[in-house]
């Protein structure tokens, strides 16, 4: 078996905020099997070379968004991308792009933690409701209406795939006002026009330039371009139709 | 004290960093060439404006080498906004359901731009039948 | 939510951008076509179907003003949204006045076009 042992190259991007001015790439030479993931190569580095590399990982199977960084300059989860797909290349990680890099491949996310809690992520009913007045009723037509945006792993990778969240760090960003639609079109919530006010706010919708990528690189199907882009025109129609309407979208 | 001291890496050159990325900018830049297709058409309006001989004037120059190389690389870029901007349409719209089933990227796209060559065929007919 | 939010004023342009995004999609590339090659080459269409009094009468007519000035007007205003994002993506944030150079030359544009065709009479 070690004769047949394949090793490969990985290339980390190292930072340690009390030592390093700036990130720096350091190569890792990895001895790696079939099932490797990426993630478990960067677990070897830890355990065999240099237990100060720093990374988040939890499930190993694609559902708690922990894991997300830069493969090879695309955002992926590292648990479901596998080393294989890169041999006999050398591989490049890095912390995931358009966030600050806390250390190594971990980056600050409070700021996307205060984005979701900004959309107010809960369902505020349409109206009081007693217990007694039994459950809420939902056709599959409602249901679909939401679904998709409900898959969202908050990994981030459409962040790390979206310029102008990199180039505005204030935009509500793709996974955000996805959540946020995914409110919006649940027919139990009545608060979309409590939301619009961020949705059209400066920090809002129109940030987007439809790059798409985001949509790209979602490991759920969540398509969170499609929510920013929906809510560009509900956005717009709010701000002419504003005076129009007796109770007003936002003010 | 905190030791954190978080590094925020520069934006230059990202659309350079990803082949997806290129082709937005390429995309994205198809708008020089519909801008500068705009200006010609202003300039011939302004002209037609100014009288028969101005107008006259303007034709001639829509006849020169340089002119026409202007607009096949204006055909060719715009013709590329109207591929791209078709494909990107399904990001836009907001779901479209037809028989209880949502209705497929490719068939919105499709569909854009099959109403762009219906509306091209229509503009030349109608064109040339004034012209007769 | 958050406070101090300010509503943007996106909308304007945007609707605009998309307008002239969609028209210049649907009738663009004919259109150039038409006035840049094959008129000048009397391609498929003869020379004389741009000649003044056809244009005259088209420019007079009120389609036609409608037409022009919705060709020169939105597929500027399309042109100068996109552009001026661009120029922000690439590093120029120039702010107020990239602002006003791209939406201003569309603006004066528009207004030079609907001078014109006003003076063209109807």
């Amino acid at each position: 078996m070690p004769d047949s042992q394949r090793i490969i190259e990985i290339e980390v991007l190292r930072y340690n905020p009390e030592s390093d001015k700036e990130p720096h790439l350091e190569v890792y030479k990895v001895p790696f099997s079939d099932d490797m993931s990426v993630l478990q190569g960067a677990q070897y580095i830890k355990d065999h070379f240099d237990g100060s590399l720093t990374f988040r990982w939890s499930c190993r199977m694609a559902i708690c968004g922990s894991c997300g960084m830069m493969i090879n300059g695309i955002p992926k989860l590292s648990c479901e991308t596998f080393l294989r797909d890169y041999f006999p290349n050398r591989i490049r990680i890095e912390a995931m792009a358009n966030f600050p890099i806390e250390k190594d491949l971990v980056v600050d996310l409070s700021g996307f933690i205060e984005k979701l809690e900004s959309i107010q992520p809960y369902i505020i009913p349409r109206e009081p409701r007693s217990l007694d007045q039994g459950e809420y009723i939902q056709s599959p037509e409602q249901f679909n209406a939401y679904i998709q945006f409900t898959s969202c792993i908050n990994c981030t990778l459409c962040y790390a795939a979206c310029p102008q969240f990199g180039l505005n760090p204030d935009f509500i960003g793709p996974a955000a006002i996805a959540l946020l639609h995914r409110y919006n079109m649940d027919s139990r919530d009545g608060a979309a026009a409590e939301r619009m006010e961020l949705v059209a706010a400066e920090e809002g919708v129109f940030n987007c330039s439809a790059v798409g990528y985001c949509s790209e690189v979602c490991p759920k199907h969540v398509d969170p371009a499609n929510a920013v882009n929906i809510n560009k025109t509900n956005a717009a129609k709010d701000y002419f139709l504003r005076f129009l309407s007796p109770k007003g979208g936002s003010k | 004290m905190s030791k954190r001291r978080p590094y925020v890496r520069s934006m230059d050159g990202w659309w350079k960093k990803n082949p997806f990325y290129v082709e937005y900018m390429i995309h994205e830049s198809t708008a020089l060439f519909v801008a500068a297709y705009a200006f010609t058409l202003l300039v011939g309006l302004v002209r037609l404006g100014q009288g028969e001989v101005a107008w006259n004037g303007w034709l001639e120059a829509m006849k020169s080498p340089l002119s026409l190389i202007c607009h096949v690389v204006f055909l060719l870029a715009i013709m590329y906004h109207t591929y791209t901007w078709f494909k990107i349409m399904p990001i836009t719209l907001p779901p479209i359901i037809v028989g209880g089933k949502k209705v497929g990227p490719e068939v919105i796209t499709g569909s854009g731009l099959l109403a762009a060559v219906v509306a091209s065929v229509f503009m030349l007919g109608l064109v040339w039948r004034i012209a007769q | 939510m958050k406070a101090g939010l300010k509503r943007s004023n996106a909308p304007i342009f945007w609707s605009l951008f998309g307008a002239g995004g969609m028209f210049s999609a649907l009738f663009g590339p004919v259109l150039v076509f038409i006035t840049g090659i094959a008129v000048p080459l009397s391609l498929m269409l003869p020379s004389e179907t741009m000649s003044y009094p056809k244009m005259l009468a088209f420019a007079q007519n009120f389609i036609g003003k409608g037409f022009i000035l919705a060709v020169i007007s939105l597929f500027l205003w399309f042109a100068a949204h996109r552009i001026f994002h661009s120029l922000h993506e690439i590093g120029i944030h120039a702010g107020l006045g990239a602002k006003l150079i791209c939406y201003g030359s569309a603006f004066v544009a528009t207004v030079v076009s609907a001078v014109v065709l006003l003076g063209l009479g109807f």
